[in-house]
């Protein structure tokens, strides 16, 4: 599979509400290409931006060769990413990273989001064909819930209380009894380390997503290392790297 | 056309090489450029165990440039020369691997190790601003620059490139240092100590509190700093210091430079150190020079 930097057309963008974007935007072949759980970087057109945002890939339509983002505006990287409009061009490099595992079609699987975390586990819910349970958490105000009920039942956790279970993600798979021989998490970190000792009491198999300053995004520079348990193969000491053997990892594999 | 430059008796098809630690050891934008088209490729900092490194974040970015603070993660010596001096060797591009310590001791088994492998030059990191032995605490007093580079020149079998930090008062100093222990080269800068912080969270941005500013917001600064450096030492210097393009390299070559290292580009544009290669021979092409040696400082 041939990463590659590339000009990309954008074809829609659109506010989700409360800071986060989603756009489509036609890459070619690195729709066909990309997994679940991959990512890829944004470069910005200002120069003085020298560092691409990694993005973690919503969706893929294969047959049209376009590829989905939803990010969440944080500073002004990502502002001038959501000012795209339809017809703009984007510079991208990708797919980037790991991507989530194949999980066989008679396994249950508990899909977590939580934040902007809730955006890959939407391709994976749509590539996964086993039977699925999906929980997402939010601050406050929900967004793509809608587009997961396809898939799964979905159940939803607010820190207000607004939606759902008040609460996080964990709080709502206790509320509804909820348990699966897999769970595939991404969020924020407080959300995964909470995920990660959930799963090793359960004994539930559990792969999880990080996060982490990026720079290069291919592996190269050792900007997003991620503590691991065991001595890594390629740095030889416990770090892996987020952006080229992760984001995905096994939870006990990692130190969080 | 001539595009090759001697650097210490090592002729390099082109001036045009990776900054250390930008590069990994080229396995990952192998990917994205031909690295038979590099004038050489320089290692990330190879020490003589294995280095963690510090903890995240690890970067920033700044206006115009980023920092760093990895503090010299690596895997070390034994797999660096079982697994990355093979995976190079398979490119018709010279070899040249940085060096790091944290004690004489610790820079001279590295490079008695290199000693009988295909490596091509040592480039010696007395300059990192990220790790607290060791690296800059060698680069900071002439004296000390001076012994260390007497001390690598006396256990090193290739020529011996001595990385100089500009987060000095006169860096014409180190360099002299440099020179009178034997030193073959000198490349400069390594990255300008800076510092980013999160107003939002009032925390600082790196884990490390300080780390290495480098991209074009550094250029004028290196710039300076190399054509000061070729006004006072005889040694062939290697610039670096936020090149993103063809003309930036020119203007280092142009201060005295005989080769210039290609570092934080890579990272907004992993295609960076082949266009740059292009970009000089167009210039080359378009101003009708023959020889790019006629180029070496020949400012006025």
């Amino acid at each position: 599979m041939a990463k590659k930097k590339k000009t990309a057309l954008v074809k829609s963008q659109e506010c989700l509400g409360d800071n986060v974007f989603s756009m489509w935007i036609e890459v070619g072949d690195m729709a066909r290409e990309a997994r679940p759980g991959q990512f890829i970087s944004v470069y910005s057109k200002d120069g003085a931006r020298l560092l691409p945002r990694p993005i973690s890939i919503c969706q893929l339509n294969r047959d049209n060769g376009e590829l989905r983002i939803v990010y969440r505006v944080a500073g002004g990287g990502t502002r001038e990413f959501s000012e795209y409009e339809a017809g703009d061009k984007v510079e991208i490099l990708g797919p980037l990273g790991n991507g989530f595992p194949q999980v066989s079609q008679e396994k249950t699987v508990l899909l977590i989001g939580g934040g902007i975390g809730i955006p890959p586990m939407l391709e994976l819910a749509e590539s996964l064909s086993c039977t699925k349970q999906i929980v997402l958490g939010y601050r406050d105000k929900v967004f793509m819930n809608k587009e997961f009920e396809s898939y799964g039942e979905v159940y939803i956790a607010t820190e207000d209380g607004s939606t759902g279970t008040k609460g996080n993600v964990l709080d709502a798979v206790r509320e509804h009894g909820l348990t699966a021989d897999v769970i595939m998490a991404c969020g924020p970190m407080p959300m995964l380390r909470g995920l990660k000792s959930y799963a090793h009491d359960q004994g539930i198999e559990c792969y999880l997503s990080l996060e982490e300053k990026m720079a290069c995004g291919v592996g190269a520079c050792l900007a997003c290392v991620c503590g691991t348990k065991d001595v890594d193969s390629h740095s030889n000491v416990r770090n892996a790297r987020i952006c080229k053997d992760g984001p995905v990892f096994r939870a006990e594999e990692v130190d969080l | 056309m001539n595009t090759a430059v001697t650097i210490a008796g090592v002729e390099l098809k082109n001036p045009v090489m990776t900054a250390s630690g930008t590069f990994g050891s080229g396995q990952e934008y192998g990917e994205f450029v031909d690295l038979n088209l590099l004038g050489a490729v320089v290692t990330k900092g190879v020490s003589n165990v294995p280095w963690p490194g510090n903890p995240t974040p690890r970067i920033a970015e700044t206006y115009g440039g980023m920092l760093n603070a990895i503090g010299l993660q690596n895997p070390g010596i034994d797999v660096f020369v079982k697994r990355d001096i093979p995976y190079l060797k398979q490119f018709d591009t010279k070899i040249i691997v940085n060096v790091c310590g944290k004690t004489a001791e610790d820079y001279v088994e590295v490079v008695e190790r290199l000693g009988d492998e295909p490596v091509d030059l040592l480039e010696i990191n007395i300059s990192c601003p990220n790790v607290k032995e060791g690296g800059i605490a060698f680069g900071q007093n002439p004296k000390a620059v001076e012994a260390i580079t007497r001390e690598v020149k006396r256990h090193a079998k290739q020529p011996v490139i001595m990385k100089l930090s500009p987060n000095v008062t006169d860096i014409t100093e180190m360099a002299r240092a440099a020179q009178e222990g034997g030193a073959d080269a000198v490349s400069l800068i390594n990255t300008l100590t800076g510092m980013k912080i999160d107003v939002s969270k009032r925390t600082f941005a790196l884990a490390n509190k300080t780390g290495g500013l480098s991209g074009p917001a550094i250029k004028p600064v290196a710039v300076r700093m190399v054509y000061q450096t070729a006004q006072a030492v005889k040694l062939p210097i290697i610039g670096m210091g936020g090149i993103m393009t063809a003309e930036d390299a020119l203007e280092f070559i142009l201060a005295g430079a005989a080769a210039v290292s290609v570092g934080t580009a890579n990272f907004h544009n992993p295609y960076a150190t082949a266009e740059i290669v292009k970009g000089i021979q167009e210039y080359m092409a378009a101003h009708k020079m023959e020889d790019i040696r006629e180029l070496i400082g020949a400012v006025q």
